[in-house]
């Protein structure tokens, strides 16, 4: 770890404020050394593919076409695609409620995903999980979890799974700063590090828990003094860059991998809408969204990818009407495709139950 | 026929099924080199190693979760909890991952966990640890629920639980892990929802599970004495509940006796009490009685423990009440 923590010269954890680092020419090298133009230019399609379909995803919502919970992922899209970017198809994927991104960054069709926030059978998880709960077995993508904090255990128990058969692969797992006072977070971290089990504890730290900010919610508010009581390597990094974002989970995956040992990261990013659709956010300023706004990740790597000479700043507009018309589509797969029949409810519950389930009777 | 412990029957569910299948292992407090809080583990660490056969640290919460997940990607984790007094920390874990995942996922997930330990009032060890907490799993949708009360029903119980694709919550009562039975040295098994016939009867039906059923037998070997001929029938899994043997029973005597150990607020036995009443009217002669625990949390004064818990004379009179004899 020595070697790494090194290399990625985290600045102190009270300097990194969303959009603090700028890809400088050295990092820009490093990257260019390592990831192909067309690596670079696929998970900046990944993070527009992300944005556009949340906003697509917002206003079904407002048409009441998306019901119950929905949680937009929009100002985070650096976060799960760079640390996507860095995994291979053995490792595993549990995020929270906050998940389309993961979701799609992982590599489930926009289809899917929309479909699953429609409820309809062509969902991902065949209309019956929603937007909270998105799973794709296949994918190694298991969730989509309500309860805030209850889903760090469950990561546990895949790293538990990974070491146990020898799988030599790495379990990332995805939650917000307001899930970080839970027990479950304290008492998965201790077990990680007591069993070396290899699971990469990401806290996209949004400032806010809900509506309470970070600071209102926890006594410490540098998050990796929490990993530092458990012996657990830690890195406070810029989620608004997401080549910060992919060295660090490409190198902490790595000696996942390969030694077991878990790493936990508090990643500072922002989100642009409210925690949920039905939150107006009156608990922060404009200012302090435009702001963060200014350091926008998709921006940024724009930017960067034209002053690079990658592709020109048409090549990357043609991108986004791209990823507009996937979002517009997948919207129309989604309306277009049925409703779950009924009896599942009764068939999704047990593997094996040969007794009458009580309910009314499917007609 | 040999005999064992109770505690030995489950040791033995457990050894087994850890050498027919390399995905199961035992994780919990003081499994391993404690040899188990109630030595229901006892050697199991010297034979599987620690691999195995995990000690935890005292996190409820956090290591049924880590069972639960590695359930859910293809395990078959044996989780132990000391008593089920301390897995309320884990509830969440049980009631929001383990029992929704399957429903959430659209049937892609399946978690085949067992959670097992020690239940029900211990002798004395006052509120917090003399609890029969079954009702609050019983009630949710997505788990299963068994409770044995002999070794041989411990053994071929726990080895169906371990084998079984869902979620089982697999409830000891504390107070029989050193009672002694006959277990066969050939492997058995007890299917998932069947109860059992402990002791036929004629005149009234005794509906209980776990310790219950040996003081439901006592009182019927005492109401045998007065001319009375009670059937009683251990339901051993309470979800999926054996409506069928409840039916053949109830259709033969008529008359229903429901006993539980615990609190009868929301409980199992009101559940079953409602299921006799509602499916059974015609069949029924007098009212379903209930025996259970006094609705107080269990005191530590001997008196008063032994009180507040049922006993042989408060199901004799209570099968008296349901047979229109005098009490």
């Amino acid at each position: 770890m020595d070697t790494m923590t090194e290399q990625l010269e985290s600045p102190p954890a009270h300097e990194v404020r969303a959009g603090y680092s700028e890809i400088t020419p050295e990092q820009g090298e490093r990257i260019r050394a390592r990831l192909s133009d067309e690596k670079i230019l696929d998970m900046y399609e990944n993070m527009v593919r992300i944005r556009r379909f949340e906003e697509r995803a917002g206003r079904a919502y407002q048409q009441g076409k998306i019901k119950g919970f929905c949680h937009l992922y929009i100002g985070q899209e650096a976060v799960a695609v760079g640390a996507m970017s860095a995994l291979e198809e053995k490792d595993y994927v549990v995020a929270a409620y906050r998940e389309h991104g993961h979701a799609i960054a992982r590599g489930l069709e926009s289809n899917s995903v929309m479909a699953e926030l429609f409820g309809r059978a062509t969902g991902c998880s065949g209309g019956m999980g929603g937007s909270m709960h998105i799973f794709d077995t296949e994918k190694h993508f298991y969730g989509g979890w309500g309860i805030v904090g209850g889903h760090i255990p469950t990561a546990g128990g895949i790293g538990w799974a990974i070491k146990y058969r020898e799988e030599g692969a790495v379990c990332l797992c995805f939650f917000g700063d307001g899930s970080v006072p839970q027990g479950a977070f304290h008492e998965t971290l201790n077990m990680a590090a007591l069993w070396k089990l290899p699971v990469i504890f990401i806290t996209e730290n949004n400032l806010y828990g809900m509506g309470t900010a970070l600071e209102r919610a926890s006594s410490v508010t540098d998050l990796y003094k929490k990993a530092l009581s458990y012996d657990i390597p830690h890195h406070t990094i810029d989620g608004q860059n997401i080549f910060t974002v992919w060295e660090t989970i490409d190198a902490c995956a790595k000696e996942a991998r390969e030694t077991g040992t878990p790493s936990f990261l508090d990643i500072r990013t922002y989100r642009y809408r409210g925690h949920s659709m039905s939150d107006p956010a009156t608990y922060r300023t404009k200012e302090e969204v435009q702001d963060a706004q200014q350091r926008d990740p998709i921006q940024r790597l724009h930017n960067w990818i034209v002053e690079q000479e990658i592709a020109t700043d048409e090549q990357l507009q043609d991108i986004d009407k791209a990823m507009k018309q996937e979002a517009k589509d997948a919207e129309k797969f989604a309306e277009d495709s049925d409703f779950p029949p009924v009896s599942d409810i009764y068939d999704k519950v047990y593997v094996d139950w040969s007794w009458d389930i009580e309910g009314p009777e499917v007609k | 026929m040999r005999k064992i412990l109770f505690r030995e029957a489950l040791r033995e569910a457990m050894t087994e099924e850890m050498e027919r299948d390399e995905s199961v292992f035992l994780m919990g407090e003081e499994v391993a080199q404690y040899n188990g809080a109630y030595k229901v583990s006892q050697g199991m660490l010297d034979q599987f190693g620690p691999k195995r056969v995990v000690d935890t640290p005292i996190a409820e919460l956090g290591f049924a979760g880590i069972g639960i997940g590695a359930a859910m990607v293809g395990l078959r984790p044996i989780i132990e909890m000391m008593t089920f007094n301390f897995a309320i920390l884990a509830l969440d874990q049980v009631v929001n991952t383990a029992a929704k995942m399957r429903s959430m996922s659209g049937g892609q997930l399946s978690c085949p966990v067992v959670i097992r330990g020690a239940g029900g009032a211990g002798g004395a060890l006052g509120q917090q640890h003399s609890q029969s907490l079954e009702a609050q799993y019983v009630h949710i949708p997505g788990i299963k629920v068994m409770m044995p009360a002999t070794p041989y029903d411990a053994k071929g119980m726990l080895k169906t639980a371990i084998r079984d694709p869902d979620p089982v919550i697999f409830i000891e009562s504390e107070i029989l892990f050193g009672l002694e039975g006959e277990v066969p040295e050939e492997e058995y098994l007890i299917p998932m929802g069947k109860g059992d016939i402990k002791r036929e009867g004629t005149d009234c039906t005794i509906l209980t599970w776990s310790r219950m059923v040996h003081t439901s037998l006592d009182a019927a070997k005492k109401l045998e004495e007065e001319g009375i001929s009670v059937e009683v029938v251990d339901l051993r899994t309470l979800r999926p509940l054996d409506k069928d043997i409840i039916r053949q029973s109830v259709k033969k005597t008529n008359r229903v006796v429901v006993v539980e150990e615990g609190w009868h607020w929301a409980s199992v036995g009101s559940t079953i009490s409602d299921f006799v009443s509602r499916d059974l009217f015609d069949w029924l002669d007098a009212p379903v009685e209930r025996v259970h625990q006094a609705d107080t949390p269990l005191p530590y004064a001997f008196n008063m423990e032994e009180f507040t818990l049922p006993n042989a004379e408060r199901i004799m009179d209570a099968v008296k009440k349901a047979c229109y004899t005098k009490a």
